[in-house]
């Protein structure tokens, strides 16, 4: 299979903190791949390298055969790399049809018209309604996304991201703080987006219940390293990932 | 959970009531003139109090729904006035051309300034627009010859409008100059209201409410807020043209730092979620100015007391009560 994302040789210095040490990775199309890691591993800082947050001090990045190493984030998300964010970034008082409104429209080129003729006007309401559709917020499509629940702007987050027609979706812990209930809803939600609609995805998640539920392959980072890569029954068995997350002594 | 169809009906009331409320709105204005007299107002009262809400309108177009806070918006009001004042003073008695005129001088000056400080954000933003008004203020100030100085500018009328058939005679008429005020009130706002419809606006608004988010959906934040910028501009330039002719005078204190605090307090007066807020929000303002200042000089005070009272318990503006109702 052809690889979607490929990390050459990648890493990321601060001062004298190496953050990333030299990280090489392949994510094929239609690939669910989770990346953890322990508290200071580098995953946040590896994920801001993918998305264009960040330049690597050395190493390369392609996207779909594309060297995009130093695109900026936004260019990113413009060739089909849509992430979603730790903390969630939603616009509060606007409606969820709203929000995925504007993604749909920018996507579309619309970001400067004063105004769209009646077709295409229909044309991105149909798609919002079906991105909102597919996320599960048919019903509250009206409310203000700051006052719904947890899990619902992140669904919202999502649709917006999957209405910049991406290729590749990057999700930062996007279970994060969030209790039983939304947890297993947002994990639905990104089973689905992967294994109906074939979505290559990038997940970086804390809760490993939702890790080796859904993903494909796992690449575990520790100290700034790729200490291991695999499927989940691997992941599981490998002695260094049990150092790792239980130290030496186990 | 409700059935779709359940929302596309709520949806369409909400549709209807909006239409009912605007269909009210312009009843009010286009009956003023005959009901003002009935609470001891008069027509000339309700002209200010539109050019005064199409400026606090102009400016919460910024405001409100930009989310970027200008505290020199009279620059562009006061240019407005003098372009108007000017053009009719040195050049031809033609009330359009003096709209024109004033529409241009502040609204040009609105995209060289907004070119330059479309970067800045927050407090500094406002400090730039304050510094940019003060240039203005003291150029009217200084230039006696043709600004007429700390006297403003006078010798002017604004003129009757001729169609061909029939004269418009604002000049005389104080009943025909408030609907040609409510015309042009009509076509600015209407410009206005039909751009924060379009996905240009709604990108405003994604720029209000987070502008991290905006950027990284690949919105052009700094363009879009230098456009926004020009928009009020020409706009409230529009709004200074007016006030030029209520007055027939062009005053410096049009271009001051005062003024354009007074439109900020308008807009917050009346609610700056909502379109219509700082229109009410000038009512207010002026019908207070009116009633006091013939009654003590001390009338400031006064408004600043109804801007704390109304800041205290309506917190998001008069209007702004009923903005998201959607959210129940």
């Amino acid at each position: 299979m052809s690889a979607m994302l490929e990390v050459r040789n990648v890493s990321k210095h601060f001062g004298n903190l190496v953050a990333v040490k030299d990280v090489s990775l392949r994510v094929a199309k239609g690939e669910l791949r989770a990346i953890i890691g322990p508290n200071g591993a580098g995953k946040t800082t590896f994920f801001n390298l993918i998305t264009g947050f960040f330049a690597p001090s050395s190493g390369e990045i392609f996207f779909d055969g594309r060297n995009v190493t130093r695109l900026t984030a936004p260019q990113r998300v413009k060739i089909g790399m849509a992430r979603t964010f730790q903390i969630t970034e939603v616009f509060p008082e606007l409606s969820v049809n709203e929000n995925v409104r504007i993604a749909a429209e920018v996507t579309a080129g619309y970001a400067l018209s004063p105004w769209l003729s009646a077709e295409r006007g229909r044309s991105i309401e149909q798609t919002v309604a079906g991105l909102v559709e597919r996320v599960g917020l048919a019903d509250k499509s009206q409310r203000a996304v700051g006052e719904l629940a947890h899990g619902d702007q992140r669904a919202a987050e999502i649709a917006m991201a999957l209405a910049l027609r991406p290729r590749l979706l990057l999700l930062d812990e996007p279970t994060a703080g969030m209790g039983e209930q939304e947890t297993y809803q947002i994990a639905g939600l990104i089973r689905k987006l992967h294994r109906d609609e074939s979505y290559t995805i990038i997940l970086v998640e804390h809760d490993m219940r939702v890790v080796f539920h859904l993903a494909d392959r796992i690449s575990v980072l520790d100290q700034g390293m790729l200490l291991a890569d695999g499927t989940p029954d691997e992941i599981a068995a490998d002695r260094a990932v049990q150092e790792a997350y239980l130290g030496k002594a186990a | 959970m409700r059935p779709g169809g359940d929302t596309t009906a709520a949806l369409r009331g909400a549709a209807e009531r909006r239409w009912a409320v605007l269909a009210g709105i312009w009843v009010v204005l286009i009956a003023a003139p005959f009901w003002l007299p009935l609470v001891h107002g008069y027509t000339s009262l309700g002209s200010r109090i539109l050019v005064l809400g199409l400026a606090a309108m102009s400016v919460n177009f910024l405001i409100g729904f930009t989310g970027v806070v200008s505290f020199g918006h009279a620059a562009y009001f006061g240019l407005g006035v003098y372009g108007a004042g000017m053009m009719l003073r040195y050049v031809t008695a033609s009330t359009p051309l003096a709209l024109v005129a004033g529409i241009l001088l502040g609204g040009g000056a609105g995209v060289v300034v907004g070119a330059m400080i479309c970067r800045s954000r927050g407090i500094y933003f406002a400090m730039i627009t304050i510094a940019f008004e003060q240039i203005f203020y003291y150029i009217a100030y200084k230039w006696d010859s043709v600004t007429g100085g700390y006297d403003g500018l006078r010798g002017f009328q604004r003129a009757p409008i001729h169609f061909g058939l029939f004269t418009l005679d604002i000049k005389h008429s104080d009943l025909a100059f408030y609907y040609f005020v409510l015309v042009v009130f009509a076509i600015v706002a209407g410009v206005m209201g039909f751009l924060l419809r379009s996905p240009f606006g709604r990108t405003l608004l994604a720029i209000r409410e987070n502008e991290r988010r905006a950027r990284f959906l690949g919105i052009a934040v700094d363009l879009h807020i230098w456009l926004s910028f020009s928009i009020s501009a020409f706009c409230i330039g529009a709004a200074g043209a007016l006030y030029a002719m209520v007055n027939n005078f062009s005053d410096p204190s049009s271009l001051y730092f005062d003024l354009s605090g007074d439109l900020v307090i308008m807009a917050v007066m009346g609610g700056i979620r909502s379109f219509w807020g700082p229109l009410l929000g000038a009512a207010i303002f002026e019908v207070l100015q009116d009633y006091i200042s013939s009654r003590t000089v001390n009338w400031l005070f006064f408004i600043g007391l109804v801007f704390v009272i109304v800041v205290m318990f309506f917190p998001r503006g008069l209007l702004g009560m009923f903005q998201r109702r959607r959210a129940a």
